[in-house]
């Protein structure tokens, strides 16, 4: 036991103290073992760690003939693709960082990060990215290559700075020929300490910061949670969230590589669903706002269905939301449940988790942002493990993990081993851990806030429950008091109204006002679904969401809400009493909120004021102008006239 | 705008007229398609656009003139053996088979690539099988040309207008083109759709090499995406040349803006 406490503590075996040495360790023990799976021509093509070592270490060795010196910064853009995956170990292999960008950054977005992080090379994915880096290449200039994987659409590109995956390859085994044992030599001379990566975190206020985490921060982080839930080399992962996103890095890079199991890239964004149904993960992570959707696209099913069908659906969930909560609260569920409980795992449950793809579930997370109850308790009792885990960039994406067997809705779990967690007097959740990160890079102003006496701030206001369970309120600075002294903590509220299918995004606001009210925006496919059925013909986002049929259907899952809220005599204060469905998508182009989607609340308030004064000025319309950024980063502006409703109000128990 | 580059002829019509009744559809129309071009065809409505592609295409016959592909006469084929000589083409109403699924459908593209015997493709066995997945890997590369993977096993009849038109092209596209007619490929499209369409219609061009020629009404898209421009007004050519030239022409201005007619 000493020894697992001083392994979860930090110490490394030298030998086996970076991912490119734990790779090399890979491809000895395993071999032909399944490493990266890529679906490509409709055909799930996989390679095994003895080709990962093979491929990175071409790309490492191309790079090398390119100049690529110990301490460069290689910026990496595209979807999840093995070849940027290879690319992440070559760079580290060649005592580099990489640093992977978000695929769907804007020009601007891009060129702060490239140019911040000081990357001599970029390697990516297609054209799209090409064209992007090519626009800014002004303005970052210790850029010197490009590299990209996809050569369409590129031929005409004359660009001497540009570069093919496969050129860069032939130039590898080029280099190798003329240098032997060059790439062995680099990759030995790598530490546990030096710097695995920068993770830029998107940041709900200013500019991005680059968050450095070494290799032992991550190899420790990723070692300790694979042996709390028993990661083994046969389990199967999805690799589809952004590569950029820390948790992916974590999940998909740095517990593959610790656990040595499989990682699957879909064949496009497009096409996630039906690739997870056709491989059907073991292990397998999701912002909240995926478990959303997911649900989202099976009630419209269930709502198209049969009403006999329909009625059977609803009946069997209901049983087995019963008995999930029965099983949480650790009492026997109520006989007849436990009768009808084969039943439906027969008619309903089974084929339900087939047809999301996760029958062969074993370890599901939720993580980056706060879930719904709600949510939680429906997998759950779909019999899909899925549980809370707590964590940010900082700490290698992991701080605590609820253990299986005690599942709390409410709750982020316990700490992961050789994690410790404290609540500041201040309410704010500081820790410190093996995975705590170096700094952030060039910035030691923000290092500096962040890291005080060795304790890292998380800036959430948490509690621990009686039982040791961590409780995350809120962002610390967004809780806040209404005018009554009623506590508004504005992220619960928005999570128990997103659980409503018809409700996509919500931001509340009430911080010192005499009443909380509530900006929304619908879910396109689910409300468009429900108006089809209705025969309610609508011509785009906007005039859909001032339907004044959608503003009552908006107002039910507000009543239920409120309903809930005012269940609990601390909360029924902050029921909400007005709100309006915004004319338009809150969009990261447009800043309105992260590319991890969370709510930028200080822009959002600022942007959308006038908005904000009518749902507390008694107005019954108001008439805004907005600014909307395109994909390709031109600005034009929507007006529209903004319904107000009143929401109804539920008495206090 | 593309660098204005002059190929050697592909598609040659020389004096070609067709008249449907007392209507001229075409009027000794004589236009040049070089190899490895993108031609667009504009013109008001009834100009005699689709009539021309309708001719190229050997579902019409002209009753005067010559077309000569590829260095040969072809005035009088009929469309199957068009199409056998690499010319493709999508409709201006969309054609798929609705009930089938968008893989079927583009694999119908295959057919005159399919050499067999009856009963060997219906054992699924030896040669067949071998054919069969040559095929279905040719048309999984069009798949991820066209970004449709996501849509694979789903009915045509289903998709979206936009998806259409991007299955049809891609089920074009599966006959291995050398020359690809287009009839206002982005008709009823939004302006998303249309850029993806043009980026579609430029990288076919690009990655096979196929002579493309397309008639469309987005003056904005011709100008764009075209090497070669040609306006056809009331059945006969008005202009031919670069985009420049043909947008600067003043005969095209007064079709386009109705200059009254004598």
């Amino acid at each position: 036991m000493t020894r697992a406490t001083a392994a979860a503590a930090g110490a490394l075996d030298p030998a086996l103290d970076t991912f490119p040495k734990l790779v090399v360790d890979n491809a000895r023990r395993l071999g032909g073992k399944v490493a990266v799976r890529e679906k490509d021509l409709g055909i799930w093509q996989a390679h095994g760690w003895s080709q990962y070592l093979t491929e990175a270490r071409l790309i490492a060795l191309g790079l090398a003939s390119l100049g690529f010196a110990r301490g460069d910064k290689t910026a990496i853009v595209g979807d999840n693709r093995p070849a940027l995956y290879w690319t992440m170990l070559a760079t580290q292999a060649l005592g580099g960082v990489p640093v992977p960008l978000y695929q769907d950054s804007i020009e601007k977005e891009m060129q702060f990060i490239v140019d911040h992080a000081e990357a001599r090379f970029a390697v990516v994915e297609d054209q799209e990215q090409v064209d992007k880096l090519l626009h800014v290449r002004e303005a970052c200039p210790r850029l010197e290559y490009i590299i990209y994987g996809d050569p369409r659409g590129l031929r005409r590109y004359k660009d001497a700075c540009l570069l093919s995956l496969a050129e860069l390859k032939e130039r590898g085994e080029k280099l190798d020929r003329e240098r032997p044992g060059y790439f062995e030599r680099e990759l030995a001379a790598g530490k546990g300490d030096d710097v695995a990566i920068f993770c830029y975190t998107s940041g709900t206020t200013g500019q991005p910061k680059g968050t450095m985490l070494t290799h032992r921060n991550l190899i420790l982080t990723a070692r300790n949670a694979a042996a709390l839930e028993g990661l083994r080399p046969d389990d199967e992962v999805m690799a589809y969230l952004p590569m950029a996103w820390a948790g992916d890095h974590l999940f998909s890079f740095a517990q593959s590589v610790v656990a040595g199991f499989a990682i699957n890239c879909p064949e496009s964004q497009a096409t996630v669903l039906q690739d997870l149904k056709e491989i059907g993960p073991t292990y397998f992570f999701a912002p909240p706002r995926i478990w959303e959707n997911l649900l989202t696209s099976v009630l419209i099913r269930v709502d198209d269905a049969w009403a006999p069908k329909r009625a059977m659906v609803r009946f069997f969930l209901e049983v087995a939301r019963r008995m999930e909560r029965a099983r949480l609260a650790h009492r026997a569920p109520a006989f007849l449940d436990q009768l009808l409980a084969p039943l439906g795992r027969l008619l309903v449950y089974g084929p339900l988790r087939d047809n999301l793809g996760m029958r062969r579930i074993r370890v599901a997370y939720t993580a980056g942002e706060a879930i719904g109850p709600e949510l939680l308790e429906f997998y759950r009792s779909l019999g899909v493990n899925v549980k809370q885990v707590y964590g940010m960039t900082e700490s290698s994406a992991l701080i605590s993990i609820q253990r299986d067997g005690d599942v709390k809705l409410d709750t982020v779990g316990t700490p992961l081993p050789g994690v410790e967690i404290r609540i500041a007097e201040s309410g704010e959740v500081l820790f410190r851990s093996p995975g705590m990160f170096r700094g952030y890079y060039k910035n030691d102003a923000a290092t500096g806030q962040t890291i005080e006496n060795g304790w890292v701030h998380t800036g959430d206001a948490g509690v621990f429950d009686r039982d040791g369970h961590l409780k995350i309120i809120d962002r610390a600075r967004d809780v806040g008091r209404l005018a009554t002294g009623t506590l508004f903590a504005p992220k619960y509220l928005e999570n128990k109204l997103k659980f409503s299918p018809f409700i996509k995004e919500a931001v509340c606001v009430g911080d010192g006002r005499p009443y909380v009210v509530a900006l929304l925006n619908i879910d396109l496919a689910a409300v468009g679904n429900w108006a089809e059925r209705r025969n309610l013909a609508y011509t785009s986002y906007a005039d859909l969401a001032q339907k004044p049929e959608v503003y009552e259907l908006v107002r039910e899952a507000v009543g239920r809400v409120n309903a809930s809220l005012a269940e609990d005599p601390e909360l029924t204060g902050a029921q909400i009493r007005k709100f309006l469905v915004l004319h338009k998508e809150l969009d990261a182009d447009d800043q309105e909120i992260t590319r991890t989607r969370k709510v930028r609340r200080g822009f959002i308030a600022q942007k959308y004021a006038a908005l904000i004064e009518g749902l507390y000025s008694g107005a019954a319309h108001v008439n805004v102008e907005a600014q909307v950024t395109y994909e390709d980063g031109r600005v034009g502006t929507v007006r529209a006239d903004v319904r107000i409703a009143d929401a109804a109000v539920a008495v206090g128990a | 705008m593309r660098e204005p580059v002059r190929h050697a002829p592909l598609l040659e019509v020389d004096g070609i007229s067709v008249r449907f009744g007392a209507v001229q559809a075409l009027d000794r129309v004589s236009l040049s398609i070089g190899r490895g071009e993108i031609a667009a065809i504009i013109g008001p409505n009834g100009a005699g656009k689709t009539t021309l592609l309708n001719v190229i295409s050997g579902f019409y016959h002209p009753y005067e003139g010559h077309i000569r592909f590829d260095g040969k006469d072809r005035t009088h084929l009929k469309p199957f053996d068009v199409a056998a000589l690499g010319i493709a083409r999508t409709f201006q109403n969309v054609a798929l088979f609705k009930g089938m699924s968008v893989l079927d459908n583009i694999m119908t593209g295959r057919l005159l690539k399919m050499r067999g015997s009856f009963l060997l493709e219906g054992l699924y066995w030896g040669p067949a099988k071998r054919q069969e997945l040559a095929h279905r890997a040719f048309v999984e590369r069009i798949i991820d040309f066209l970004e449709i993977q996501a849509i694979r096993k789903t009915s045509a009849g289903r998709l979206p207008y936009g998806l259409q038109k991007r299955v049809e092209l891609a089920r074009a596209l599966a006959a291995e083109p050398t020359f690809l007619l287009l009839d206002e490929p982005m008709a009823g499209m939004n302006l998303e759709e249309k850029e993806d369409m043009c980026r579609f219609i430029m990288g076919v061009n690009d990655e096979f090499g196929t002579t493309i020629a397309l008639i469309e009404h987005d003056m904005s898209v011709v100008m764009d995406i075209s090497d070669h421009v040609i306006a056809l007004d009331y059945g006969r050519k008005i202009a031919d040349g670069t985009p420049d030239e043909v947008r600067a022409n003043s005969a095209v201005i007064d079709a386009y803006l109705g200059v009254a007619h004598a």
